[in-house]
Protein backbone atom coordinates (compact mmCIF):
# COMPACT_ATOMS: atom_id res chain seq x y z
CA UNK A 1 0.00 0.00 0.00
CA UNK A 2 1.43 3.38 -0.92
CA UNK A 3 1.67 6.31 1.43
CA UNK A 4 -1.11 8.34 -0.18
CA UNK A 5 -3.62 5.58 0.58
CA UNK A 6 -2.38 5.42 4.16
CA UNK A 7 -2.74 9.17 4.62
CA UNK A 8 -6.19 9.03 3.11
CA UNK A 9 -7.37 7.29 6.32
CA UNK A 10 -6.63 10.40 8.37
CA UNK A 11 -8.77 13.36 9.27
CA UNK A 12 -7.03 16.65 8.53
CA UNK A 13 -7.99 20.24 8.98
CA UNK A 14 -5.25 22.01 7.03
CA UNK A 15 -4.26 25.57 7.70
CA UNK A 16 -3.68 28.00 4.86
CA UNK A 17 -0.12 28.59 6.02
CA UNK A 18 2.58 26.03 6.70
CA UNK A 19 3.60 25.34 10.30
CA UNK A 20 6.84 23.85 8.90
CA UNK A 21 9.30 26.43 7.67
CA UNK A 22 12.59 25.06 6.40
CA UNK A 23 15.35 27.56 5.69
CA UNK A 24 15.36 27.26 1.90
CA UNK A 25 18.94 28.44 1.55
CA UNK A 26 20.13 25.75 3.98
CA UNK A 27 18.07 23.15 2.09
CA UNK A 28 19.90 23.99 -1.14
CA UNK A 29 23.24 23.43 0.58
CA UNK A 30 22.09 20.32 2.45
CA UNK A 31 23.60 17.06 1.25
CA UNK A 32 21.59 14.44 3.11
CA UNK A 33 18.07 15.94 2.92
CA UNK A 34 17.06 13.47 5.61
CA UNK A 35 13.59 14.99 5.76
CA UNK A 36 12.76 13.71 2.26
CA UNK A 37 12.86 10.08 3.42
CA UNK A 38 12.56 10.18 7.20
CA UNK A 39 9.11 11.77 7.24
CA UNK A 40 6.38 9.18 7.83
CA UNK A 41 3.94 11.27 5.77
CA UNK A 42 6.33 12.14 2.92
CA UNK A 43 5.80 15.81 3.56
CA UNK A 44 9.12 16.88 2.02
CA UNK A 45 10.11 16.50 -1.61
CA UNK A 46 13.12 17.93 -3.35
CA UNK A 47 12.33 19.57 -6.65
CA UNK A 48 15.33 19.32 -8.96
CA UNK A 49 13.65 21.66 -11.38
CA UNK A 50 13.04 24.44 -8.91
CA UNK A 51 16.04 23.52 -6.74
CA UNK A 52 13.73 23.91 -3.81
CA UNK A 53 12.23 21.86 -1.01
CA UNK A 54 8.50 21.33 -1.49
CA UNK A 55 6.63 21.10 1.81
CA UNK A 56 3.30 19.27 1.75
CA UNK A 57 2.55 20.45 5.27
CA UNK A 58 -1.13 19.46 4.92
CA UNK A 59 -0.07 15.80 5.33
CA UNK A 60 2.01 16.34 8.48
CA UNK A 61 1.41 13.89 11.35
CA UNK A 62 3.08 16.32 13.79
CA UNK A 63 5.57 13.73 15.03
CA UNK A 64 8.62 16.01 15.05
CA UNK A 65 11.03 13.57 13.38
CA UNK A 66 12.10 16.04 10.64
CA UNK A 67 13.03 18.69 13.17
CA UNK A 68 15.37 16.33 15.00
CA UNK A 69 16.70 14.53 11.91
CA UNK A 70 17.53 17.70 9.96
CA UNK A 71 21.33 17.76 9.78
CA UNK A 72 21.36 21.55 9.66
CA UNK A 73 18.67 22.06 12.26
CA UNK A 74 17.13 24.29 9.65
CA UNK A 75 13.44 23.51 10.05
CA UNK A 76 11.49 26.10 11.97
CA UNK A 77 8.97 23.64 13.39
CA UNK A 78 5.93 24.44 15.43
CA UNK A 79 2.61 22.80 16.11
CA UNK A 80 -0.27 23.82 13.84
CA UNK A 81 -2.87 26.15 15.32
CA UNK A 82 -5.20 24.60 17.86
CA UNK A 83 -8.01 24.08 15.39
CA UNK A 84 -5.75 22.77 12.61
CA UNK A 85 -3.68 19.75 11.68
CA UNK A 86 -4.26 16.04 12.04
CA UNK A 87 -6.85 14.38 14.28
CA UNK A 88 -6.29 10.75 15.20
CA UNK A 89 -9.47 8.80 15.74
CA UNK A 90 -7.62 5.67 16.83
CA UNK A 91 -4.13 6.56 18.07
CA UNK B 1 2.73 40.88 41.38
CA UNK B 2 0.68 38.37 39.40
CA UNK B 3 -2.12 39.51 37.19
CA UNK B 4 -5.42 38.43 38.67
CA UNK B 5 -7.43 37.88 35.49
CA UNK B 6 -6.87 34.47 33.89
CA UNK B 7 -5.02 33.36 37.00
CA UNK B 8 -5.32 29.87 38.41
CA UNK B 9 -3.34 27.73 40.82
CA UNK B 10 -1.96 25.21 38.33
CA UNK B 11 -1.82 25.06 34.53
CA UNK B 12 -1.13 21.66 32.98
CA UNK B 13 0.00 21.75 29.34
CA UNK B 14 -1.09 18.65 27.41
CA UNK B 15 -4.00 16.26 27.99
CA UNK B 16 -2.24 12.95 27.60
CA UNK B 17 -1.80 10.27 30.23
CA UNK B 18 0.59 12.37 32.35
CA UNK B 19 -1.28 15.65 32.07
CA UNK B 20 -4.69 14.23 32.89
CA UNK B 21 -3.36 12.21 35.84
CA UNK B 22 -1.77 15.38 37.19
CA UNK B 23 -4.81 17.60 36.65
CA UNK B 24 -7.35 15.22 38.18
CA UNK B 25 -5.19 14.61 41.26
CA UNK B 26 -5.07 18.38 41.82
CA UNK B 27 -8.79 18.89 41.26
CA UNK B 28 -9.66 16.10 43.68
CA UNK B 29 -7.60 17.91 46.32
CA UNK B 30 -9.71 21.00 45.70
CA UNK B 31 -7.08 22.95 43.75
CA UNK B 32 -7.86 25.14 40.75
CA UNK B 33 -6.42 23.57 37.64
CA UNK B 34 -6.59 24.42 33.95
CA UNK B 35 -5.63 21.70 31.47
CA UNK B 36 -4.69 23.01 28.04
CA UNK B 37 -4.84 20.65 25.06
CA UNK B 38 -3.82 21.56 21.50
CA UNK B 39 -6.03 18.95 19.79
CA UNK B 40 -9.77 18.99 19.09
CA UNK B 41 -10.19 16.77 22.14
CA UNK B 42 -7.94 14.92 24.59
CA UNK B 43 -6.34 12.01 22.73
CA UNK B 44 -6.77 13.47 19.25
CA UNK B 45 -3.03 14.06 18.87
CA UNK B 46 -1.91 11.06 20.89
CA UNK B 47 -0.50 7.83 19.51
CA UNK B 48 1.00 4.86 21.33
CA UNK B 49 1.64 1.17 20.77
CA UNK B 50 -1.30 -0.23 22.48
CA UNK B 51 -1.32 -1.07 26.18
CA UNK B 52 -2.19 0.68 29.41
CA UNK B 53 -1.09 -0.86 32.69
CA UNK B 54 -3.72 -1.70 35.29
CA UNK B 55 -1.71 -0.96 38.43
CA UNK B 56 -0.83 2.59 37.35
CA UNK B 57 -4.27 3.43 35.95
CA UNK B 58 -5.90 2.18 39.17
CA UNK B 59 -3.87 4.69 41.17
CA UNK B 60 -5.70 7.45 39.32
CA UNK B 61 -8.97 5.71 38.36
CA UNK B 62 -9.62 2.89 40.88
CA UNK B 63 -12.84 1.82 39.08
CA UNK B 64 -11.59 2.13 35.51
CA UNK B 65 -12.03 -1.55 34.65
CA UNK B 66 -15.78 -1.13 35.07
CA UNK B 67 -16.10 2.28 33.40
CA UNK B 68 -13.36 3.05 30.87
CA UNK B 69 -13.53 2.24 27.15
CA UNK B 70 -11.16 -0.73 27.10
CA UNK B 71 -10.52 -2.96 24.11
CA UNK B 72 -9.02 -6.25 25.28
CA UNK B 73 -7.41 -7.69 28.40
CA UNK B 74 -3.94 -8.92 27.45
CA UNK B 75 -3.47 -12.54 28.44
CA UNK B 76 -0.70 -13.42 26.04
CA UNK B 77 2.74 -12.02 25.29
CA UNK B 78 4.51 -13.32 22.21
CA UNK B 79 8.15 -12.65 21.48
CA UNK B 80 8.68 -13.36 17.78
CA UNK B 81 12.10 -13.46 16.12
CA UNK B 82 11.68 -13.11 12.37
CA UNK B 83 14.16 -14.37 9.80
CA UNK B 84 13.83 -14.00 6.03
CA UNK B 85 10.99 -16.49 5.68
CA UNK B 86 10.93 -18.12 9.08
CA UNK B 87 10.33 -17.23 12.70
CA UNK B 88 10.75 -18.45 16.26
CA UNK B 89 8.19 -17.35 18.84
CA UNK B 90 8.12 -17.65 22.59
CA UNK B 91 4.67 -17.30 24.13
CA UNK B 92 3.81 -16.52 27.71
CA UNK B 93 0.14 -16.95 28.49
CA UNK B 94 -1.74 -16.34 31.71
CA UNK B 95 -5.32 -15.38 32.44
CA UNK B 96 -4.37 -11.96 33.69
CA UNK B 97 -5.55 -8.37 33.82
CA UNK B 98 -2.26 -6.52 34.25
CA UNK B 99 -2.67 -4.62 30.99
CA UNK B 100 -5.37 -3.69 28.45
CA UNK B 101 -5.29 -2.59 24.85
CA UNK B 102 -7.07 0.73 24.32
CA UNK B 103 -7.77 3.22 21.53
CA UNK B 104 -6.21 6.45 22.75
CA UNK B 105 -8.76 8.70 21.07
CA UNK B 106 -11.45 6.99 23.15
CA UNK B 107 -9.51 6.26 26.34
CA UNK B 108 -7.88 9.69 26.73
CA UNK B 109 -11.20 11.33 26.03
CA UNK B 110 -12.77 9.25 28.78
CA UNK B 111 -9.99 10.18 31.21
CA UNK B 112 -10.40 13.85 30.32
CA UNK B 113 -14.16 13.60 30.91
CA UNK B 114 -13.48 12.13 34.35
CA UNK B 115 -11.10 15.02 35.01
CA UNK B 116 -13.75 17.51 33.93
CA UNK B 117 -16.24 15.89 36.32
CA UNK B 118 -13.66 16.21 39.11
CA UNK B 119 -13.44 19.95 38.47
CA UNK B 120 -10.59 20.35 35.98
CA UNK B 121 -11.16 23.24 33.59
CA UNK B 122 -10.18 21.90 30.16
CA UNK B 123 -9.27 24.26 27.33
CA UNK B 124 -9.13 22.43 23.99
CA UNK B 125 -7.92 23.45 20.53
CA UNK B 126 -5.34 25.73 22.11
CA UNK B 127 -1.59 25.61 21.59
CA UNK B 128 0.73 26.93 24.27
CA UNK B 129 3.43 28.75 22.31
CA UNK B 130 5.58 30.07 25.12
CA UNK B 131 6.02 30.13 28.85
CA UNK B 132 5.86 33.44 30.63
CA UNK B 133 8.80 34.13 32.89
CA UNK B 134 9.08 36.81 35.51
CA UNK B 135 11.99 37.30 37.90
CA UNK B 136 13.47 33.87 37.15
CA UNK B 137 10.18 32.11 37.70
CA UNK B 138 7.59 30.64 35.33
CA UNK B 139 4.31 32.42 36.00
CA UNK B 140 2.11 31.42 33.08
CA UNK B 141 1.68 30.47 29.44
CA UNK B 142 1.15 32.31 26.18
CA UNK B 143 -1.38 30.72 23.83
CA UNK B 144 -2.45 31.93 20.40
CA UNK B 145 -5.41 33.76 21.87
CA UNK B 146 -4.62 34.82 25.39
CA UNK B 147 -2.22 34.52 28.26
CA UNK B 148 -2.98 32.42 31.30
CA UNK B 149 -1.27 32.79 34.64
CA UNK B 150 -0.66 30.24 37.40
CA UNK B 151 1.39 29.56 40.50
CA UNK B 152 2.73 26.41 38.86
CA UNK B 153 2.92 25.24 35.24
CA UNK B 154 3.25 21.50 34.62
CA UNK B 155 4.71 20.56 31.23
CA UNK B 156 3.00 17.42 29.94
CA UNK B 157 3.48 18.49 26.34
CA UNK B 158 4.91 15.23 25.07
CA UNK B 159 8.09 13.90 23.56
CA UNK B 160 8.94 17.04 21.58
CA UNK B 161 8.42 19.29 24.62
CA UNK B 162 9.36 22.51 22.90
CA UNK B 163 8.48 24.28 26.14
CA UNK B 164 11.02 22.43 28.30
CA UNK B 165 13.65 23.24 25.70
CA UNK B 166 12.60 26.86 25.52
CA UNK B 167 13.26 27.44 29.22
CA UNK B 168 16.53 25.51 29.19
CA UNK B 169 15.41 22.44 31.12
CA UNK B 170 16.80 20.34 28.32
CA UNK B 171 18.93 20.47 25.21
CA UNK B 172 17.95 19.61 21.68
CA UNK B 173 17.02 15.92 21.35
CA UNK B 174 19.59 13.74 19.63
CA UNK B 175 18.53 11.35 16.84
CA UNK B 176 19.92 8.52 19.02
CA UNK B 177 17.47 9.33 21.81
CA UNK B 178 14.15 8.94 20.02
CA UNK B 179 12.58 6.18 17.99
CA UNK B 180 10.25 6.98 15.12
CA UNK B 181 7.21 4.78 15.27
CA UNK B 182 4.67 4.19 12.51
CA UNK B 183 1.62 2.06 12.99
CA UNK B 184 -1.60 0.95 11.39
CA UNK B 185 -4.90 0.01 12.94
CA UNK B 186 -6.43 -2.67 10.75
CA UNK B 187 -10.10 -3.53 10.94
CA UNK B 188 -10.94 -7.21 11.29
CA UNK B 189 -14.03 -8.77 12.78
CA UNK B 190 -13.91 -9.99 16.34
CA UNK B 191 -14.30 -13.67 15.53
CA UNK B 192 -11.47 -13.59 13.00
CA UNK B 193 -9.17 -11.93 15.54
CA UNK B 194 -10.10 -14.49 18.19
CA UNK B 195 -9.35 -17.38 15.85
CA UNK B 196 -6.08 -16.01 14.51
CA UNK B 197 -4.71 -15.07 17.91
CA UNK B 198 -6.09 -18.07 19.77
CA UNK B 199 -8.12 -15.96 22.19
CA UNK B 200 -11.77 -15.59 23.15
CA UNK B 201 -14.23 -12.98 24.45
CA UNK B 202 -12.35 -9.93 25.73
CA UNK B 203 -8.95 -11.64 25.78
CA UNK B 204 -6.08 -9.95 23.99
CA UNK B 205 -2.65 -10.80 22.68
CA UNK B 206 0.55 -8.81 22.28
CA UNK B 207 3.29 -9.64 19.78
CA UNK B 208 6.73 -8.11 20.17
CA UNK B 209 8.70 -8.52 16.98
CA UNK B 210 12.47 -8.75 16.55
CA UNK B 211 14.36 -8.94 13.26
CA UNK B 212 12.56 -9.26 9.95
CA UNK B 213 12.79 -5.97 8.05
CA UNK B 214 14.36 -4.35 11.14
CA UNK B 215 17.21 -6.88 11.18
CA UNK B 216 20.45 -5.19 12.21
CA UNK B 217 18.70 -1.97 13.22
CA UNK B 218 17.88 -0.76 16.70
CA UNK B 219 14.20 -1.27 16.22
CA UNK B 220 11.30 -3.54 17.10
CA UNK B 221 7.86 -4.30 15.79
CA UNK B 222 4.65 -4.70 17.74
CA UNK B 223 1.12 -6.00 17.41
CA UNK B 224 -1.84 -5.51 19.73
CA UNK B 225 -5.36 -6.83 19.43
CA UNK B 226 -8.28 -4.44 19.88
CA UNK B 227 -11.93 -5.49 20.02
CA UNK B 228 -12.46 -5.39 16.28
CA UNK B 229 -9.12 -4.28 14.94
CA UNK B 230 -5.47 -5.22 15.12
CA UNK B 231 -2.63 -2.75 15.60
CA UNK B 232 0.67 -3.37 13.84
CA UNK B 233 3.62 -1.04 13.97
CA UNK B 234 7.29 -0.61 14.55
CA UNK B 235 9.68 1.78 16.17
CA UNK B 236 13.20 2.37 14.94
CA UNK B 237 15.78 4.67 16.48
CA UNK B 238 15.86 7.83 14.39
CA UNK B 239 19.61 7.80 13.79
CA UNK B 240 19.32 4.32 12.25
CA UNK B 241 16.70 5.48 9.76
CA UNK B 242 18.77 8.54 8.93
CA UNK B 243 21.89 6.46 8.32
CA UNK B 244 20.11 3.82 6.29
CA UNK B 245 17.99 6.27 4.22
CA UNK B 246 14.88 4.20 4.91
CA UNK B 247 11.32 5.34 4.69
CA UNK B 248 9.59 4.13 7.86
CA UNK B 249 6.32 3.18 6.15
CA UNK B 250 8.18 1.02 3.62
CA UNK B 251 9.71 -1.02 6.44
CA UNK B 252 6.23 -1.39 7.91
CA UNK B 253 4.96 -2.67 4.56
CA UNK B 254 7.74 -5.28 4.57
CA UNK B 255 6.84 -6.32 8.09
CA UNK B 256 3.18 -6.67 7.15
CA UNK B 257 4.07 -8.92 4.25
CA UNK B 258 6.34 -11.24 6.25
CA UNK B 259 5.20 -14.85 5.95
CA UNK B 260 4.68 -15.13 9.73
CA UNK B 261 2.77 -11.84 10.05
CA UNK B 262 0.71 -11.54 6.86
CA UNK B 263 -1.78 -14.33 7.74
CA UNK B 264 -2.66 -12.49 10.97
CA UNK B 265 -3.86 -9.35 9.18
CA UNK B 266 -4.95 -10.84 5.86
CA UNK B 267 -8.20 -9.42 4.49
CA UNK B 268 -8.18 -6.56 7.00
CA UNK B 269 -9.01 -3.00 6.07
CA UNK B 270 -6.80 -0.08 7.09
CA UNK B 271 -8.68 2.10 9.55
CA UNK B 272 -5.93 4.54 10.40
CA UNK B 273 -2.24 5.12 9.79
CA UNK B 274 -0.27 7.15 12.33
CA UNK B 275 3.20 8.09 13.48
CA UNK B 276 4.79 9.33 16.67
CA UNK B 277 8.18 9.70 18.33
CA UNK B 278 9.07 7.56 21.35
CA UNK B 279 11.52 9.00 23.90
CA UNK B 280 14.25 6.39 24.25
CA UNK B 281 17.15 8.24 25.75
CA UNK B 282 16.75 6.53 29.11
CA UNK B 283 17.86 7.61 32.56
CA UNK B 284 20.90 9.61 31.43
CA UNK B 285 18.82 11.78 29.11
CA UNK B 286 16.10 12.73 31.57
CA UNK B 287 15.93 16.55 31.49
CA UNK B 288 15.95 18.82 34.52
CA UNK B 289 12.57 18.05 36.03
CA UNK B 290 11.87 21.22 37.98
CA UNK B 291 12.61 24.91 38.11
CA UNK B 292 10.94 27.84 39.84
CA UNK B 293 7.22 27.46 39.15
CA UNK B 294 7.52 24.56 36.71
CA UNK B 295 7.66 20.74 36.58
CA UNK B 296 8.06 18.30 33.67
CA UNK B 297 6.17 14.98 33.46
CA UNK B 298 5.61 11.98 31.15
CA UNK B 299 7.16 11.77 27.68
CA UNK B 300 8.33 15.38 28.01
CA UNK B 301 10.55 14.09 30.84
CA UNK B 302 11.72 11.08 28.73
CA UNK B 303 10.06 8.70 31.16
CA UNK B 304 9.87 5.55 29.03
CA UNK B 305 11.08 2.10 29.98
CA UNK B 306 11.95 0.82 26.54
CA UNK B 307 12.85 -2.75 27.51
CA UNK B 308 9.45 -3.41 29.09
CA UNK B 309 7.49 -1.25 26.64
CA UNK B 310 6.18 0.89 29.47
CA UNK B 311 5.34 4.55 29.02
CA UNK B 312 1.75 5.42 29.86
CA UNK B 313 2.18 4.03 33.37
CA UNK B 314 5.34 6.05 34.04
CA UNK B 315 3.54 9.07 32.61
CA UNK B 316 0.52 8.70 34.88
CA UNK B 317 2.54 8.15 38.03
CA UNK B 318 4.83 11.07 37.24
CA UNK B 319 1.75 13.26 36.73
CA UNK B 320 0.32 12.13 40.04
CA UNK B 321 3.56 12.78 41.91
CA UNK B 322 3.90 16.23 40.35
CA UNK B 323 0.34 16.96 41.51
CA UNK B 324 1.12 15.85 45.07
CA UNK B 325 4.11 18.17 45.06
CA UNK B 326 2.02 21.02 43.67
CA UNK B 327 -0.57 20.51 46.42
CA UNK B 328 2.15 20.78 49.06
CA UNK B 329 3.55 23.88 47.34
CA UNK B 330 0.15 25.58 47.19
CA UNK B 331 -0.53 24.80 50.85
CA UNK B 332 2.82 26.34 51.77
CA UNK B 333 2.53 29.17 49.24
CA UNK B 334 6.03 28.32 48.04
CA UNK B 335 6.60 27.66 44.33
CA UNK B 336 10.37 27.72 44.34
CA UNK B 337 12.58 25.17 42.66
CA UNK B 338 13.54 23.97 46.11
CA UNK B 339 9.95 23.22 47.05
CA UNK B 340 9.16 21.62 43.68
CA UNK B 341 12.25 19.41 44.00
CA UNK B 342 9.90 17.33 46.12
CA UNK B 343 8.57 15.99 42.82
CA UNK B 344 11.99 14.70 41.86
CA UNK B 345 12.37 13.14 45.27
CA UNK B 346 8.98 11.42 45.00
CA UNK B 347 9.90 10.11 41.55
CA UNK B 348 13.18 8.77 42.88
CA UNK B 349 11.38 6.88 45.61
CA UNK B 350 8.87 5.41 43.17
CA UNK B 351 9.33 2.63 40.63
CA UNK B 352 9.48 5.27 37.90
CA UNK B 353 13.02 6.54 38.44
CA UNK B 354 14.13 3.31 40.10
CA UNK B 355 13.32 1.40 36.91
CA UNK B 356 14.81 4.09 34.69
CA UNK B 357 17.99 3.86 36.78
CA UNK B 358 18.05 0.07 36.66
CA UNK B 359 18.34 0.23 32.88
CA UNK B 360 20.60 3.26 32.69
CA UNK B 361 23.27 1.28 30.82
CA UNK B 362 20.91 -0.61 28.53
CA UNK B 363 20.67 1.71 25.57
CA UNK B 364 24.38 2.32 25.37
CA UNK B 365 24.97 -1.42 25.19
CA UNK B 366 22.17 -1.81 22.65
CA UNK B 367 23.77 0.87 20.45
CA UNK B 368 27.28 -0.53 20.84
CA UNK B 369 26.37 -4.20 20.34
CA UNK B 370 23.64 -3.49 17.79
CA UNK B 371 24.87 -5.87 15.11
CA UNK B 372 25.16 -8.66 17.64
CA UNK B 373 21.88 -8.18 19.49
CA UNK B 374 19.67 -7.18 16.58
CA UNK B 375 21.13 -9.37 13.87
CA UNK B 376 23.68 -12.07 14.64
CA UNK B 377 22.01 -13.72 17.65
CA UNK B 378 18.54 -13.37 16.21
CA UNK B 379 19.70 -15.21 13.08
CA UNK B 380 21.31 -17.87 15.24
CA UNK B 381 18.06 -18.55 17.09
CA UNK B 382 16.25 -19.29 13.85
CA UNK B 383 19.25 -21.23 12.52
CA UNK B 384 19.20 -23.39 15.62
CA UNK B 385 15.56 -24.33 15.19
CA UNK B 386 16.04 -24.87 11.47
CA UNK B 387 18.80 -27.33 12.34
CA UNK B 388 16.89 -28.92 15.20
CA UNK B 389 13.70 -29.51 13.22
CA UNK B 390 15.34 -30.71 10.03
CA UNK B 391 15.13 -34.34 9.09
CA UNK B 392 17.33 -34.63 6.08
CA UNK B 393 19.26 -37.87 6.56
CA UNK B 394 22.34 -36.04 7.86
CA UNK B 395 23.37 -37.47 11.25
CA UNK B 396 22.35 -35.16 14.11
CA UNK B 397 25.89 -35.04 15.47
CA UNK B 398 27.08 -33.52 12.21
CA UNK B 399 24.32 -30.92 12.39
CA UNK B 400 25.29 -29.97 15.92
CA UNK B 401 28.97 -29.72 15.08
CA UNK B 402 28.25 -27.59 12.05
CA UNK B 403 25.98 -25.28 14.04
CA UNK B 404 28.48 -24.86 16.87
CA UNK B 405 31.26 -24.25 14.39
CA UNK B 406 29.15 -21.57 12.67
CA UNK B 407 28.85 -19.63 15.92
CA UNK B 408 32.60 -19.10 15.88
CA UNK B 409 33.10 -18.64 12.14
CA UNK B 410 30.20 -16.22 11.51
CA UNK B 411 31.44 -13.78 14.14
CA UNK B 412 34.96 -13.07 15.34
CA UNK B 413 35.79 -14.80 18.61
CA UNK B 414 36.99 -11.49 20.01
CA UNK B 415 33.56 -10.00 19.23
CA UNK B 416 31.81 -12.93 20.90
CA UNK B 417 33.84 -12.26 24.03
CA UNK B 418 32.98 -8.57 23.85
CA UNK B 419 29.28 -9.46 23.50
CA UNK B 420 29.44 -11.75 26.52
CA UNK B 421 31.30 -9.14 28.53
CA UNK B 422 28.84 -6.40 27.59
CA UNK B 423 25.88 -8.61 28.53
CA UNK B 424 27.47 -9.62 31.82
CA UNK B 425 28.23 -6.02 32.71
CA UNK B 426 24.71 -5.03 31.78
CA UNK B 427 23.20 -7.78 33.91
CA UNK B 428 25.48 -6.76 36.74
CA UNK B 429 24.30 -3.15 36.52
CA UNK B 430 20.65 -4.22 36.35
CA UNK B 431 20.70 -6.67 39.23
CA UNK B 432 22.99 -4.92 41.70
Amino acid sequence: MNIDKKLYTLKYSPDTQSHLKPDKEQCRLCESRNCTFICPAKVYEWSEEKQELIVNYENCLECGACRIACERKAIDWEYPKGTKGVTFKQG
Amino acid sequence: MLKQENKTEVIVVGAGAAGIACAITLARAGKQVVLIERGLFAGSKNVFGGAIYTAAVKEIFPEFEANAPLERRNIEHNYAILGEAESTTITYRKNDNSSYSVIRAKFDRWMAEEARKAGVYIVEETVVRELIKEKNRIIGVKTELEDYYADIVVLADGVNSLLAKQIGLRKEIDTKDVALSVKEVIKLDKETINQRFNIKDDEGSIVEIFGGPMLGMLGLGFMYTNTDSVTIGLGITLNELVEANYRPFEILEKLKSHSSIAPLIEGGELKEYSAHLIPEGGYKKIPKLVDNGVMVVGDAAMLVNNLHWEGTNLAMISGKLAAETAIEAIDNNDFSKKMLAGYEKRLKNSFVLKDMKTYKGLFEVAHQRKKALFSYYLKKVNAFFEMFTSSDGVPKKEHYHKFIKSIFTDRKISELFKDAWAILRLLWSILL
